[in-house]
């Protein structure tokens, strides 16, 4: 890619069934402080069938272009369509900066694409910089979340890198603000569309978003030793207006979805009040919640590692502590008992 | 494609080691499996292994035989909470030529004897547990490990230990009784060499081997160890499990005990213990033996209760050796008979006999018995002891002559004379 | 580049290659300040566990369909020891691409090297992937290689079919499962714990003590460009690595009777505004 100027900042805008994804969005608030500080455009492309109404709303979120790429084959997500679209892209505009959300299918496009233009992405950021050389600097968890590596790509073009879904805050949405679009064609043939998908199964709603935004989160791990006592950590999450999450190990042994798992192969939390009951908190445990407002730990060994990031802790049985906390919790919300009309006296 | 071998030995301690080494160097193609990640590894003893069988496998084996001392000093003592009364024997000749014994570490010894093994040809597999037998009926065709893994073999060779699975799955033995088992238990003790041999009076390469009676299992049947190792000392117990259970004491607790006894405290004092394990012992010799050979398949070692526990020394590791050359030999005997049925295995009895396998087994086998008797553990020490400070207490109380002692001991104890002299006539022909 | 996929017939069944990697297994990982790359020596290792998921699925795939696993591998001689491990676990063969010249390649110059062997063993049907590293955690290489080889690719799958000459993978997503399907030869790229690898078995450590089963390729081999591989090869570099800057947390800890802890901790927590009073 050496020879010609690479400028301006892309955001790869990720539209499914209908809709912005929200990384996307996210990623558009970080990507316009980047093109800012480059004193750049900042783009979006958005690949896909029918989606002008989604090219606007991106932009009242903070684009100056987009780079809209209809064609009923890219209505879905499909590796390859979506490829070659944001190769041919490139070659034809030279973006010094391409971004993407880290779902998986912004991965699996990242990682098909870097190969194909043979250039540099450096996986799952949680933040960006520019450096004074006006290099990217991105930023990632590395050994569990316990430090932060600097990636650069010094001499490739465009540098790219994937963003962590649910870290960067959605920015607001401007209705006045209007952009450019710019309506590119890009040919997909029959050959390209090498895949198809033949099945969705739908995860219900509610396992979906619960966690990622619930405010209050309390979490089990493997000292509840049966599935069945999750039903009282539902219950006390119920109390506190919160959700249910869990570590790795109830995820693997089968008592409650993925969907719920907090951690590195998890999801990342940050609720205001993390309550983590029978979980021992190993590292990979940690990078996934270690940003949350209030940690609060339960566990019965006092030496065990989540309470050096907790807090507030009781080291207890929690098979006595959780349902006292239920029980305490109760009798603050009952009504204050009717006092009992004394006998009369003689 | 299943794998097949001529031979599988199951355990690779030294009763399937030597087997192996000794199937391999007869031409057998020969699978030597062992389930701990490295051989050894699981194995405890108390630790002395008398070398006799060695010489015979493997004539050089001085040059790089993970030894740590040969053992020249013999000892005993009767214990009673804070006394002791102890006999040692010192003589150079005790280390020398084919009576030589010495003390090691398993993990290493194991180690050395199974690359022996490979060394002959045998393949070397760690880290696999072998989950059963692959039978024909009663008929022996190879292992099995998991689920559906199966390698083939025209001969199985059991060389589990004590707790061996695969012999009772080979209809070889009834279910392990709580009187056929003991516990035994180890400390090791981290000593500078120097001082292990100041305080022993030992010189750079020698080592004590001693066995303790008495207090030393709180009067549970059983008797205490120390074996010297080049910079540690191994300190231990075997203690019947059903008076383990009956009294309902922890090993731990008499191990314990048994470590801060005077007599013991003054031996190890400044050492740091490093190790504890625990291991089951089989006990009652030959008379718990299972049946030694079936269609396909022939015993060694622990697993066929190979232990000679005879009060005043323990022999497990050389019957081991002994038995798995004695199996290598059977299996050649039995392919020039044409095949390795039963009855052409039973060759495998005439070779544990040549090397007195059988032989010691069976003469010593009342001793566990006779060991069972609950007076050696409590009373007589006791005996033994307070005469011991009678004899020795000059007080100026006037002395009486060692026999008048002895008798008054004797008779004001609890036990009858008729009985004392039973014991010290079963005892005296049972050891 | 590409072959056209052979029909799975009885005789024949698939040829898969499986990509691992040895990884660190225990947690404390660290960086060498010079090259701020990973310390690799000195901490037991491991086949990257969703490698294991990935060597798990072909193995399930031979079982029902025939043909064979070929393992295959990029870094120091130290992995052989992964890769033994999978043949012990079933693999028939494995392939070690070694060589000085490799060490510090991103995920660019470890695709292009990957996707050069793969092309030389030939004759693939599928190619497994785990969905990433526990060290790197990119999940770049296996639609890096599916790039280089212009195949396509299905990721993060939990489940992968095959019938006739096509392949169904169930994507893992955000909002659900999704089913991809498309003609061999193709890249998979398999979703961390989605099934139990199996145990090594005598009959493996068997096949692997008798040797013969691992080949060695340097990148002469491959006829590598020095210029693709390598720390040379890689676009991007680690810069620097810096301690994460956690909230200092005042750790009030609790060890009363239930009871009282409880009443406690929730007296704190509705000072603190965290939960309704």
């Amino acid at each position: 890619m050496s020879g010609f100027a690479h400028e301006g900042v892309w955001v790869f805008i990720e539209a499914r069934r209908g809709a912005l994804r929200d990384v996307s969005v996210q990623l558009i608030g970080e990507a316009r402080r980047i093109a800012d500080r480059r004193r750049t455009v900042l783009s979006g492309v958005l690949p896909g069938w029918k989606v002008e109404g989604l090219a606007r709303r991106a932009i009242e979120y903070g684009l100056d272009r987009v780079y809209l790429v209809e064609n009923p084959r890219l209505e879905t997500y499909l590796s390859r369509p979506f490829t070659k679209v944001m190769a041919t892209l490139i070659r034809k505009y030279h973006p010094e900066i391409v971004l993407f959300g880290a779902s998986k299918n912004g991965r699996d496009l990242g990682g098909r694409l870097h190969a194909v233009i043979d250039t540099g992405l450096a996986a799952d950021c949680v933040r960006f910089d520019v450096t004074d050389e006006g290099y990217l600097d991105m930023i990632r968890p590395a050994f569990g979340g316990r430090s932060l590596a600097h990636i650069h790509c010094e001499k490739h073009r465009p540098q790219m890198a994937s963003a962590r879904m649910n870290v960067f805050r959605l920015p607001p949405r401007d209705p006045s603000r209007t952009g450019e679009i710019i309506r590119e064609t890009v040919e997909i043939t029959d050959a390209d569309v090498d895949t198809r998908v033949v099945g969705f199964i739908e995860t219900p709603r509610h396992d979906v978003s619960k966690i990622d935004d619930a405010k209050i989160l309390v979490s089990g791990g493997y000292g509840l030793r049966d599935p069945e006592n999750f039903a009282m950590l539902e219950e006390l999450a119920a109390l506190l207006g919160g959700a249910v999450s869990a570590s790795r190990k109830p995820v693997d042994s089968g008592w409650v979805p993925k969907a719920v798992q907090v951690g590195q192969t998890g999801k990342t939390v940050r609720p205001d009040l993390y309550i983590a009951v029978g979980i021992s908190g190993a590292v990979q445990h940690l990078a996934g919640m270690q940003e949350s407002g209030k940690i609060v730990a339960i566990n019965h060994d006092p030496k065990a590692a989540i309470f050096e990031i907790a807090d507030y802790g009781i080291v207890g049985d929690l098979f006595q502590v959780v349902p006292e906390l239920i029980r305490q919790l109760k009798a603050s919300k009952a009504p204050p008992p009717v006092p009992e009309i004394p006998a009369t006296t003689r | 494609m299943v794998e097949r071998f001529d031979a599988i030995v199951v355990g690779a301690g030294p009763a399937g080691s030597a087997a192996a080494l000794t199937l391999a160097r007869k031409g057998f193609s020969t699978l030597l499996v062992e389930r701990a990640r490295a051989a050894g590894a699981k194995n405890v003893f108390g630790g002395r292994i008398y070398a006799w069988p060695l010489f015979e496998i493997l004539p050089d084996w001085l040059k790089d035989c993970p030894v740590e001392r040969f053992v020249t000093k013999e000892g005993m003592a009767f214990l009673t909470e804070d006394a002791s009364l102890g006999l040692t024997f010192d003589s150079p000749r005790l280390g020398e030529g084919r009576a030589a014994s010495f003390t090691a570490i398993r993990a290493k010894f194991d180690a050395w004897l199974a690359k022996k093994a490979e060394a002959a040809g045998a393949t070397l597999i760690e880290g696999i547990r072998v989950d059963d037998l692959w039978r024909d009926s009663y008929r022996v065709r190879g292992v099995v490990d998991g689920d559906r893994d199966r390698v083939a073999a025209d001969l199985v060779v059991i060389a589990e230990g004590a707790t061996s699975v695969l012999v009772r799955r080979a209809g070889l033995k009834a279910d392990l009784e709580p009187r056929e088992v003991s516990v035994g238990v180890k400390e090791t003790v981290e000593l500078p060499p120097e001082t292990i041999q100041d305080r022993f009076q030992l010189g750079e390469r020698d080592g004590a081997a001693y066995v303790y009676a008495g207090y030393a299992s709180l009067g549970l049947r059983g008797g205490g160890f120390l074996y010297t190792n080049k910079g540690s000392i191994s300190l231990g117990l075997v203690v019947s499990s059903e008076d383990l259970s009956r009294k309902k004491v922890e090993v731990q607790e008499l191990q314990t005990k048994f470590r801060m006894h005077p007599a013991i405290q003054r031996l190890i004092k400044g050492g740091k213990i490093v190790e504890y394990s625990a291991h089951l012992v089989p006990e009652l010799g030959a008379r718990m033996m299972p049946r030694l050979v079936g269609d396909g398949v022939v015993v060694v070692g622990d697993a066929a209760g190979f232990l000679i526990n005879n009060g005043y020394t323990f022999r497990g590791v050389d019957l081991a050796i002994a038995s798995g050359v004695a199996a290598g030999e059977a299996a050649e005997a039995a392919r020039a008979m044409g095949g390795m049925s039963a009855a052409n295995l039973a060759a495998y009895e005439r070779f544990l006999r040549k090397r007195n396998v059988l032989t010691d087994l069976e003469r010593f086998a009342k001793a566990p018995l006779y060991l069972k008797n609950e007076r050696l553990f409590g009373v007589y020490p006791r005996l033994l002891i307070d005469l011991a400070e009678r004899v020795y207490t000059v007080d100026g109380t006037g002395k009486e002559r060692l026999l008048d002692a002895a008798l008054d001991e004797a008779m004001s104890g609890d036990v009858p004379k008729l009985r004392m002299l039973l014991d010290l006539l079963k005892g005296a022909r049972s050891m | 580049m590409t072959h056209p996929a052979t029909p799975v017939g009885e005789k024949r069944g698939l040829r898969m290659i499986v990509c691992i990697k040895q990884v660190p297994k225990a947690q404390e990982l660290s960086v060498d300040p010079v090259t701020k790359t990973l310390k690799r020596v000195g901490v037991p290792s491991e086949i990257n566990p969703p490698d294991q998921n990935a060597l798990e699925a072909a193995l399930r795939l031979r079982d029902a369909h025939g043909g064979e696993v070929i393992v295959l591998s990029m870094g120091p001689t130290s992995f052989e020891e992964s890769l033994e491990r999978a043949i012990a676990m079933g693999a028939d063969r494995a392939y070690l691409v070694t060589d000085r010249a490799l060490g510090g390649s991103d995920t660019v110059p470890t695709a292009h090297t990957l996707s050069e062997a793969i092309h030389k063993i030939g004759g693939y049907d599928l190619i497994l992937c785990g969905e990433e590293t526990t060290d790197s955690s990119t999940g770049h290489v296996g639609p890096g290689i599916a790039g280089h080889l212009d195949v396509p690719q299905i990721t993060y799958c939990s489940a992968v079919e095959v019938e006739g000459d096509r392949v169904r993978g169930t994507r893992m997503i955000e909002d659900g499962a999704e089913t991809w399907e498309c003609k061999m030869p193709a890249v998979v790229t398999i979703d961390f714990g989605c099934n139990k690898p199996r145990q090594p078995t005598l009959t493996g450590k068997i096949r692997v003590k008798r040797g013969g089963l691992v080949t060695h390729w340097s990148a002469a081999d491959l006829n590598l460009d020095p210029a693709k591989i390598g720390l040379r090869g890689s676009p991007t570099i680690v810069a620097k690595v810096e301690t994460v800057q956690l909230p200092d947390r005042k750790g009030r800890i609790f060890h009363e009777e239930p009871a009282v802890a409880v009443s406690l901790l929730l007296d704190v927590l509705r000072k603190d505004g965290v939960i309704p009073p």
